[in-house]
């Protein structure tokens, strides 16, 4: 409590760069610059500014409405199509704005995935929810499409487990087997950047095992930013941590030292559970 | 002990009285309204149910009892009549009122009166006789007594007494007679095809062919050609028409001989009061001896009078034969309308929910097309008089057929108007249904696909249109139903009662959208109230009704069974 009392106070100016929001990032993919957003007159993200890195588990954590969800949403545009959302600031996509009134939207959210809280596989076959992103594509043929159904589908560790019924609906699948499809639909597209919203919250221990271990999977490949409710989780699976509370960001860093040795009050009281 | 088992005062008391309350606790008011409440709701139920039991018993009773072949009844009348036919319905009549010069015992007794189906129209001239039971003297079941189901005026009944061949007797005698008719008649039954066959098909051709080619004839005046050219078309017509003129006197030649052998074999019948009439053999439909029948040949009989009334066409101005024509029309009518409804209300719904901004407008517009699903169906039947059948359809043919003005081809009621016109008045009915199938499509559904870099298009076209399917077909089928059961606002764009061709058949372009055509809802109408023989036609009403509301469960049930089917493929989805 002493330490982080004794931390530098909050950063008077903005000219100040603030060491607890600021770790040093190598190779950062998505640069987030001063982004503040506003759901009609309530504002939900107030200037935020950090890098996420490239090929790394980045985890978002708060307490409920803290924006996580909204930040992580504006990686995709996916706030959009809200009606009476208001974006300040920028964020940069290997060196261009994800803003640019020029840039294709559907073009940037074919290389930056998606996985929801809920997983929302489409009323379709399994073998067609993980070709789906490449029908979008133009991708018809069917030797090319079985190609890549069969490899999403093994990325994403079901390929075993659906292989003689693909042409089954997803619907009939279990939760975690639905979220694993639905992280083979984003990856059989090969994104640079998967977004997860909770993914597992809404599965039981073993399934959540799963997804985890698959993440760390496909860390070889794919860049990852994970919104959790699960400390444990984050703690688990991230590379960094960024903690966020009503919009602001408090602290973001390597995820021992956030767990270990934050360098705020706000931090280390939620994480060990004396507020959120 | 004692102690133990008395409740401590103001501590055991409170608890002892709450164990009581979870227990045993008298009934409350609540639970008395609650309960009285479900009595009633299952009430009103357990009755709406036995409303729908009894209408289709009675349709059910009151149609199919018609099919059913009575035995021949004669009855000696104490006057000295007799008279044979089939009793159809016996009355009490309670009491008849004194009338000045009647014995004063009639008006005391209640009697039976009894309704004949006496048949022989062209002897007596009714169908159908009232008597009174104490006019009877015997009642007797002859077994030689002969029904006839005749091509013209209506049943005969009496016996045998002769078959004849251009004057000649080949039998003489009710059983030799009827021992001898079955292989003549038979005989009779083919040549009939034939003649049938002739009119309908090859001069049926001819007549077509010939019509065209006037036509083309008449749209060459209409046309500017130079003179030289145009006399040389016209040259061409006329030969074609001369050579097809040919060919139809050559079949009318081949018919007259046909008809002329047709009717060269005639039957004598003796009436009960003992009249003869010869007719000939071919225009009998059956001969029956219903007195001589087991149950067994009856059901034979029974099977084969439905097959005939559901397969077909009607004969003297409806009151006999099948409604196959009708039905035809009816599900064709609905299959056009859904083709028509589909598009146009998946699309608004479409529109309203996934495309446009959503405020006091499309609010508005709702309110309009909830509205539009309470106007009585009759004033959608002016407008599509008004506008499909005078505007567009009089333009069509100004445009396209002005060769055959002034008798219109589109500008008249026809299936096709009909069908736009029901499709106008279900449209609501799919709006509503397919928003509220569409609105049940998940966000995070469509959000799934857009995170995949699916544009709003591919989005609604690929996911959110296949999850909201069932739905949509939900409507589809809330459509139809309606649809099939509209009957006044046909009546006045292209339903008749009698269309004496069908609006799809082997004649080029195969599907005749300008054609009229007949209806079952309408066809009840008719037997009911138009027919010239509404006695004989009251229990084909029954069993047009009952076959109307078989046409809609079944049309209902293809497409429950295709939304099903979508349901199971996409198991679990938003409808």
């Amino acid at each position: 409590m002493t330490e982080t009392l004794s931390a530098a106070p909050p950063a008077p100016a903005a000219a100040v760069i603030d060491p607890a929001t600021h770790p040093k990032v190598e190779n950062p993919i998505l640069r987030v610059e001063d982004l503040s957003l506003w759901y009609g007159e309530k504002k939900a993200l107030n200037k935020i500014s950090l890098d996420i890195p490239e090929k790394q588990i980045t985890a978002f954590i708060g307490p409920s409405g803290c924006g996580k969800s909204t930040l992580l949403r504006c990686i995709n545009r996916l706030n959009d199509l809200i009606d009476g959302v208001r974006v300040e600031g920028d964020i940069r996509f290997e060196d261009g704005s994800i803003y640019d009134p020029r840039l294709d939207i559907n073009a940037l959210r074919k290389r930056i995935g998606m996985v929801f809280q809920k997983s929302n596989p489409f009323p379709k076959s399994i073998y067609e929810n993980a070709a789906y992103g490449c029908r979008i594509q133009g991708i018809n043929k069917k030797r090319d499409l079985d190609d890549i159904v069969e490899k999403s589908l093994r990325g994403a560790a079901l390929w075993d487990e659906v292989k003689d019924r693909l042409d089954e609906s997803a619907l009939g699948m279990s939760g975690g087997q639905q979220q694993r499809l639905c992280i083979a639909r984003a990856i059989a597209v090969e994104p640079e950047v998967i977004l997860l919203d909770e993914p597992c919250s809404a599965l039981d221990p073993i399934a959540t095992a799963r997804v985890e271990e698959l993440m760390q999977d496909l860390k070889t490949q794919y860049t990852q930013v994970i919104v959790t409710h699960n400390m444990q989780q984050a703690s688990r699976v991230s590379d960094l941590t960024a903690f966020l509370y009503l919009g602001e960001l408090i602290e973001y860093g390597p995820t021992e030292k956030i767990f270990i040795n934050p360098m705020k009050k706000q931090t280390e009281d939620y994480i060990t559970g004396r507020f959120g | 002990m004692t102690v133990a088992s008395q409740p401590i005062p103001g501590v055991l008391a409170g608890s002892a009285a709450r164990v009581s309350s979870l227990l045993g606790r008298p009934q409350g008011r609540t639970e008395t309204v609650g309960k009285a409440l479900t009595w009633l709701c299952g009430g009103a139920l357990a009755f709406n149910l036995l409303l729908v039991a009894a209408i289709l018993t009675l349709l059910a009773w009151n149609g199919m009892s018609y099919f059913w072949q009575r035995d021949l009844v004669e009855m000696d009348l104490k006057d000295g009549r007799k008279i044979l036919g089939e009793v159809w319905e016996i009355e009490k009549v309670a009491k008849v009122k004194a009338v000045a010069g009647q014995p004063a015992d009639t008006a005391e007794a209640a009697i039976d009166r009894i309704r004949m189906k006496i048949g022989n129209r062209d002897v007596g001239g009714l169908d159908f006789v009232w008597l009174d039971s104490k006019d009877v003297a015997a009642r007797t079941r002859p077994a030689g007594a002969v029904l006839l189901e005749r091509l013209e005026w209506g049943n005969f009944y009496g016996t045998m007494q002769e078959l004849r061949s251009q004057g000649k007797v080949l039998a003489s005698g009710p059983e030799a007679v009827w021992k001898a008719f079955s292989p003549l008649h038979a005989r009779k039954i083919r040549e009939l095809a034939q003649i049938h066959d002739l009119e309908k098909g090859k001069i049926g051709d001819v007549n077509y062919d010939i019509e065209k080619l006037r036509l083309a004839e008449r749209k060459l005046e209409l046309e500017n050609l130079p003179a030289g050219e145009r006399s040389r078309r016209k040259a061409a017509i006329d030969a074609e028409i001369a050579e097809r003129q040919g060919v139809y006197d050559r079949l009318a030649a081949r018919l007259t001989t046909l008809r002329e052998r047709f009717s060269a074999e005639t039957l004598v019948m003796r009436t009960a009061t003992g009249e003869t009439k010869e007719m000939p053999v071919g225009t009998v439909l059956h001969a029956l001896r219903p007195n001589e029948m087991g149950t067994f040949s009856k059901l034979r009989v029974y099977a084969g009078r439905v097959g005939e009334f559901i397969w077909q066409d009607p004969r003297e101005s409806n009151t006999e034969g099948g409604i196959f024509p009708a039905i035809f029309g009816t599900v064709m009518m609905v299959f056009l309308m859904s083709f028509a409804v589909a598009p146009l209300g998946v699309l608004a719904a479409l529109y309203l929910r996934e495309y446009a901004k959503q405020g006091f407008l499309v609010r508005l517009v709702r309110i309009a097309v909830n509205n539009l699903a309470g106007v009585p169906s009759i004033v959608f039947g002016m407008f599509g008089l008004g506008f499909f059948v005078y505007l567009l359809g009089g333009s069509i043919d100004r445009l396209f057929f002005p060769e055959s003005l002034p008798t219109p081809t589109f500008g008249t009621g026809g299936i096709f108007w009909a069908a736009l016109t029901l499709a106008l008045l279900t449209v609501p009915v799919v709006i509503v249904a397919a928003e509220e199938g569409l609105a049940a499509v998940p966000r995070i559904v469509r959000e799934g696909s857009l995170a995949l870099g699916a544009t709003k298009f591919e989005t609604i076209r690929r996911v959110v249109v296949p999850a909201a399917a069932p739905g949509i077909l939900t409507g589809m089928i809330l459509a139809m139903a309606r649809a099939a059961g509209e009957v006044a606002p046909l009546m006045i764009v292209g339903m008749v009662k009698l269309a004496p061709t069908l609006p799809l058949d082997g004649k080029p372009p195969f599907l005749h959208l300008e054609r009229k055509f007949m209806h079952l809802g309408f066809h009840i109408y008719d037997l009911g109230f138009q027919s010239p023989n509404v006695e004989a036609t009251t229990p084909l009403v029954f069993a047009t009704a009952l076959l109307l509301i078989v046409v809609v469960t079944l049309m209902n049930l293809v497409a429950i069974a295709l939304r099903n089917h979508l349901r199971r493929k996409y198991a679990g989805s938003a409808v």
